[in-house]
């Protein structure tokens, strides 16, 4: 393999501005070995392991010039071509039999070429006739079935969500307090009892409603390590209709179909 | 004739259902029917519907029938409901053949094969709801286990999981086939003063 024709067309089309899409074509190191292999015509069961890995790391090179993240998993791979390059270096040990002494290079080659199988299969994938690209189904938006889909299907908040919304029911609540009453404190037991027996007389009740009236500080924490334990126990499910909208607990033991007889709709967006 | 009316009860019944319709479903419909018959019945509508030069196909996707338009007249639909339609990207597409062709499968099995973080990718999936969760493995931190759904199935035109083509036959259409050679890699026949240069 003339060495000096491969490093120099390897990266020849690479400096265009169109680099960095160019970059973002590989899915993963294994992607841009293959591509290094194909590029120099390489035989993929013999790779020479010393070039390949110059080529590797030049490219990592280029990468952080242009100051782009590396990837952890092209770290790996860059270490491991170092060490397989290593290995070959070493001289093979002669007291084995030699069919027994496998190759450094075995290992990667037979992650290659796997891996070249998923990728020729996604290339198949993607060439079969896709449902709403190259064929089409009809679509069914009766007026009877507009009705049922025209509130939004509730989604599973976002524990962050959760917390934002925390966080504005206790900067609701007043911090001057004066002096330190023994706090009567009501357990978080006490208090999952108490969203409970609410939420079964009304199955659905919303985040910000369990902070209304004369809330402590001690009263809003327990409440919300309360509905996370709920949460925790499967007995209630935490839904949003909207993006930023009320959060609303359900209970989720099974009789009838909470959502969708008593949720949102009955109590308005917040 | 009870042949030719059943065909056309059944086409009757597809056209209006929104999703394919299996066999099992329209036997269950069509309980005065022999479940051969309605087989038959369908077989031929499929014939039909491919010899005739009609912009409609009755597909067999997803374990049952169900009405599409042509392949070849894809351009002038798009242009009609604008939409550009679905598209994937090389990381979605690898991740679905890997679980497609190796399910069930953990995310680290798809990640060891692709040798990149697979977690973002599997989400987008669950939720388009190409894939699904089977369960959960049994081994130490019990991890997730996945495989595709039957709406991957729609949207890939596949009649069932069975109907992709073997990696075997991927790989006769492109070379070189990696396993048939695998364990006499022509290693040692190298000089490692070849290698290294």
């Amino acid at each position: 393999m003339p060495l000096e024709s491969m490093q120099s067309n390897l990266f020849s089309d690479a400096l265009e501005d169109a680099y960095r899409v160019h970059i973002e074509e590989f899915e993963g190191p294994l992607d841009l070995l293959l591509h290094l292999i194909k590029k120099n015509e390489l035989d993929i069961y013999n790779i020479p392991i010393a070039a390949i890995t110059r080529q590797y790391l030049e490219y990592m090179e280029l990468l952080k010039e242009l100051n782009l993240d590396i990837a952890g998993e092209f770290l790996v791979m860059a270490a491991t071509l170092l060490q397989i390059k290593s290995r070959m270096l070493l001289p093979a040990t002669n007291d084995e039999e030699d069919a027994e002494v496998e190759d450094p290079r075995a290992e990667l080659v037979r992650r290659l070429l796997e891996y070249q199988r998923y990728r020729d299969a996604s290339y198949l994938l993607s060439s079969r006739y896709l449902l709403g690209r190259d064929v089409f189904a009809r679509k069914f938006d009766s007026p009877e079935f507009a009705d049922l889909v025209q509130k939004e299907e509730p989604v599973d908040v976002e524990l962050f969500e959760l917390i934002e919304a925390f966080r504005r029911v206790l900067a609701r609540v007043s911090i001057d307090t004066f002096h330190d009453v023994v706090a009567d404190g009501i357990s978080i037991a006490d208090r999952i009892s108490e969203v409970l027996s609410i939420l079964h007389v009304t199955r659905t009740v919303s985040f910000e409603s369990l902070f209304c009236g004369r809330m402590t500080r001690d009263l809003v924490v327990v409440t919300f390590l309360s509905i996370l334990e709920l949460c925790k126990l499967k007995l209630i499910r935490i839904t949003q209709v909207e993006s930023l909208g009320a959060i609303w607990l359900t209970s989720s033991s099974p009789e009838g179909d909470g959502l969708e007889d008593h949720g949102p709709e009955d109590h308005g967006p917040d | 004739m009870p042949g030719k009316s059943l065909k056309s009860i059944v086409e009757s019944l597809i056209f209006v259902h929104d999703q394919p319709l299996s066999l099992d479903r329209l036997a269950l419909i069509l309980e005065e029917h022999e479940r051969a018959e309605i087989r038959q019945a369908l077989e031929e509508l499929v014939e039909e519907y491919s010899a005739a030069s009609r912009g409609i196909i009755l597909a067999q996707v997803a374990g049952g029938y169900q009405l599409r338009s042509r392949p070849e007249h894809a351009d002038y639909i798009r242009r009609l409901t604008k939409s550009k339609g679905v598209k994937f990207s090389q990381s979605a597409l690898e991740t679905l053949a890997i679980i497609a062709y190796r399910q069930p499968v953990t995310r680290a099995e798809v990640e060891y094969l692709r040798g990149v973080d697979s977690g973002g990718v599997l989400k987008t999936l669950l939720e388009k709801k190409l894939l699904r969760i089977l369960g959960k493995k049994d081994v130490p931190g019990k991890p997730l286990i996945y495989g595709t759904s039957r709406e991957f199935l729609e949207l890939f035109s596949l009649k069932d999981i069975g109907s992709l083509p073997t990696l075997k036959e991927i790989h006769e259409l492109a070379p070189p086939d990696p396993f048939a050679d695998q364990p006499e890699l022509p290693l040692d026949s190298v000089e490692p003063e070849d290698m290294l240069r």
